[in-house]
């Protein structure tokens, strides 16, 4: 009897998996989870317009790290909307997006850009301004683990292009981070998860982005944050996938992501727009001493060789640095 | 008098361990009454989600509990050489991280994997759902068969001797003599096995590739909740699983109704 | 009940010939295709760098110490469950107060619940905010209870159906002879429990061992500190060590394994004479 269900079954995951192709009008998009509202708003109006009408989006969110790789393993994709750079080389590397992906407009495929802040205790009691106070005694700071959250990763080299900002020699900068570290009381996994950490109590600074700040603040989880005199400005990515690029209803979302209407989206949920006309009415425009990871005169040379440099899980400076804390 | 200092301890230890936590979730689920709760489990997404897991679970648990059977009864009745180590590698699955059961799943199905190429002849295994269906029976292994092969071995087996010696055929004996022995141990192998199959998390995260309305089971969900600070949605749908998980253990209990130990 | 001194042990057909056979083939074929497969395919990819690169990766002090807590946890975590399991068992099956059928339908919640939320709910009862002002996130110990919350099931519902169907007799006779509770339990009760507590030590330490959701957020993955092997992989995942990941998986994989034919070769020990 029992048999005769387990072969109905087989039957039925066999049909189920066979019928998994797309239609014509269906497009995959496997983003990052932070921007989901944003997303899910600019989804519906690009249905209300010519181009889109009838497409159907599936939307796929999670942390940026694990839905790259879940590409590379095979997850359909027409749009990867990512949290940084290195995520998506990863699937150039696996030859699922074209190498000059960058080259797909003039925003260079940044689709919305934010900064690293502090988030702090209300009223800021122990007065962090700026980079020094993370290392006065007593200040602990919170960060996710560089290792298993790529976003972590802007905290840190933030944190770097800061000291470097501020006159300090490479070295110095490096000292710093070693400094910073032994300030690190946990090492959440997510930046999520870290924010969930520093809202349950513990430590005085929380290293996150200003759209992840403002995000909470609107979800109702209060965050008093501060914004740093030299901080790293964080751009985040989308790429259209070789699969999307033969598909005119992807190419045509692709290029609705810098539309007003979405860029105001983006805007809506703390994000910087980076369509001029429409960054404009959003948040802080000017930030004192913003320098991008492309800031070669402090020592930042694009994502590809600061990956190589601080985050190689083996020879990395910040894999030296985790090693350090061990004594 | 020590079986007050037993009661006691053990419901002290379970009272911190596991009364206050499952309070907190529903605490924390009906925080801003009863209809947020509803709202957030009743949307689309979050039925589809329940639908989701029970059908991987409907599947995942009757083959978990067939296989589970008949190896216990391998390991216990047979004389098979290296029944230490197919005993071993039962446990195996739970000794794995969800991180590297997901890792070897895609290893194995995925693009580039030993049967990487069933994807481009149509067969989806990874990102839908037989691959969530795989990674569930994966993780969910384990227990039947570690529940019956304790009870099998303190049955004994002169119960099925006498059967046989009075003519019964191989199934009459199993289901007259030996299933009636172990159907407490099936059931509890049961229990575990459902909970496990609803609530995983890690595996099945890696596979299902997470497309909201299609591959998103309730475990899934509530992370999904939780990303959006949606924390009473999030506590919500766990209170859903938990009831599923009740309904189990309460549904098992009435079919076999216990015979009262005084 | 035990299994009659004078019985031979001999294979029962549970089905003739074929259909025994048929059942088994399945079973291990199922096995096979679930488990085995994959699990080869992890084994093989982290040969594919050569034995120097397995070997590096797995001596990195850092992950050697997160293999060493990870194990050393899980150890505690199982000797626990094996103590406090049994015992809610015997109040489970033996005792009677009101409202036994309510934590007796609620042990399986600790598994039910997805990860997540077993973390952020240990995290905000037992850390910095929790309302009995015990904080034990972060450290060690926090550690050690998230894991015992997710174990807590294995022990108990292993012994439980063994007691169920426990034969009183012999208890009552001893009793009647003028044993001591304690007695009776150490040489009668004990002896028939022990496989089944062995069996749900092996799902707890195995569980312990495997653990990631429920521990990431209340262990704080503090390097050389708090954080297991779980995490650590993930790591090395996450940061493109692909090989690095697979390595120390695999020698955590031969570990738990080895540990778990240890426990499978003390209980045939133990229970040697209970076979002729």
């Amino acid at each position: 009897m029992k048999v005769i269900w387990i072969a109905l079954a087989g039957v039925a995951l066999l049909a189920g998996s066979a019928s998994g192709a797309s239609k014509g009008t269906s497009i995959d998009l496997v983003a990052y989870s932070t921007p989901k509202d944003a997303y899910g708003k600019i989804i519906s109006a690009f249905q209300g317009t010519a181009v889109g009408n009838g497409v159907n989006v599936t939307q796929s969110y999670g942390a940026s790290g694990d839905q790259a790789r879940a590409v590379a393993a095979g997850q359909p994709a027409d749009l990867v909307a990512l949290s940084l750079d290195p995520d998506i080389d990863l699937l150039v590397q696996k030859k699922l997006v074209p190498k000059n992906w960058r080259s797909a407009n003039k925003y260079h495929g940044i689709v919305s850009t934010s900064f690293v802040v502090f988030v702090v205790r209300d009223g800021n009691p122990k007065h962090i301004k700026g980079w020094a106070d993370l290392v006065k005694p007593g200040v602990q700071v919170i960060t996710p683990n560089p290792f298993t959250s790529g976003g972590a990763r802007w905290n840190v080299m933030a944190a770097y292009g800061g000291l470097r900002r501020q006159g300090k020699s490479d070295k110095q900068a490096i000292k710093y981070l070693y400094k910073l570290f032994h300030h690190v009381p946990v090492q959440p996994a997510s930046a999520r998860d870290a924010l969930t950490v520093f809202a349950q109590g513990k430590g005085d600074v929380l290293l996150t982005y200003q759209n992840e700040a403002i995000y909470a603040e609107k979800k109702g989880v209060h965050t008093e944050y501060h914004i740093p005199k030299a901080t790293l400005l964080i751009e985040t990515p989308v790429a259209l996938t070789k699969t999307g690029l033969t598909k005119p209803a992807a190419k045509a979302f692709f290029k609705y992501l810098w539309s007003a209407t979405a860029q105001h989206a983006f805007g809506d949920q703390g994000y910087q727009p980076v369509v001029k006309s429409v960054a404009a009415s959003y948040h802080l425009n000017h930030v004192p001493g913003l320098f991008t990871i492309r800031s070669a005169k402090w020592g930042l040379n694009g994502w590809p060789k600061v990956n190589k440099r601080f985050f190689d899980p083996k020879k990395g400076v910040v894999a030296k640095i985790e090693a350090s804390l061990g004594h | 008098m020590s079986r007050y200092f037993l009661r006691f301890g053990a419901l002290g230890y379970l009272t911190l361990l596991l009364l206050m936590p499952v309070a907190f979730v529903f605490y924390k689920a009906f925080e801003h009454g009863f209809a947020p709760a509803w709202q957030a489990v009743t949307t689309p997404e979050a039925l589809h989600a329940l639908k989701l897991t029970l059908v991987v679970a409907a599947i995942a648990v009757p083959a978990n509990t067939v296989v589970g059977i008949i190896l216990a009864l391998t390991l216990v009745r047979s004389r098979l050489p290296g029944r230490g180590v197919l005993n071993a590698i039962v446990d195996l699955p739970l000794a794995l991280s969800p991180v590297v059961v997901g890792l070897s799943l895609v290893l194995f199905y995925g693009r580039g994997g030993w049967l990487g190429g069933l994807a481009g002849h149509g067969v989806h295994i990874l990102f839908a759902v037989p691959g969530m269906v795989l990674a569930t029976m994966f993780v969910s292994l384990p227990f039947v068969v570690r529940e019956v092969v304790p009870v099998l071995r303190e049955v004994g087996t002169e119960q099925e001797q006498a059967a046989e010696t009075l003519g019964a055929g191989p199934f009459q004996t199993f289901r007259r003599i030996t299933f009636p022995a172990i159907r407490w141990a099936v059931a509890y192998g049961v229990v575990l096995t459902t909970a496990r199959a609803i609530g995983e998390f890690g595996a099945v995260s890696a596979v299902s590739g997470n497309i909201e309305g299609r591959t998103q089971t309730l475990p899934l969900y509530v992370k999904a909740q939780f990303d959006g600070f949606d924390t009473t949605g999030a506590y919500a749908t766990s209170v859903v699983l938990a009831l599923i998980a009740i309904a189990v253990v309460v549904g098992l209990r009435a079919l076999h109704p216990k015979e009262e130990s005084p | 009940m035990a299994t009659d001194a004078l019985a031979l042990e001999r294979p029962v057909r549970v089905g003739g010939y074929t259909a025994g056979s048929l059942a088994r083939g399945v079973a291990m074929g199922y096995l096979s295709v679930v488990v085995l497969l994959p699990l080869a395919a992890l084994v093989w990819s982290s040969r594919a760098s050569g034995p120097a690169a397995f070997w590096s990766e797995v001596t990195r002090p850092e992950a050697v110490a997160a293999l060493k807590l990870t194990l050393g946890v899980a150890a505690v975590c199982a000797l626990v469950n094996a103590v406090a399991g049994t015992a809610i068992a015997w109040v489970l099956v033996r005792d009677r107060f009101r409202g036994k059928g309510i934590v007796d339908s609620v042990i399986d919640l600790p598994f039910a619940l997805p990860t997540i939320v077993a973390g952020l709910t240990l995290l905000a009862l037992y850390g910095p905010s929790g309302p009995f002002r015990i904080d034990v996130a972060f450290t060690r110990l926090g550690l050690l209870v998230a894991l015992l919350f997710v174990t807590l099931p294995f022990v108990v519902r292993a012994v439980q159906p063994v007691l169920l169907e426990l034969d009183k007799e012999m208890e009552e006779a001893a009793a009647s002879l003028g044993a001591r509770p304690i007695a009776i339990f150490r040489r009668i009760v004990f002896p028939n429990l022990l496989p089944a507590i062995l069996s749900g030590v092996t799902l707890a330490f195995a569980r312990a061992v495997g653990e990631f959701g429920a521990v990431v957020l209340i262990s704080g993955n503090i390097p050389f500190k708090t954080e297991v092997s779980s995490v650590y992989i993930f790591g090395q995942l996450q940061a493109g060590n692909g090989t690095g990941a697979a390595a120390v998986s695999v020698l955590l994989l031969a570990i738990s394994f080895g540990v778990l034919l240890a426990i499978g070769a003390f209980r045939r020990w133990r229970t040697r004479y209970d076979r002729v």
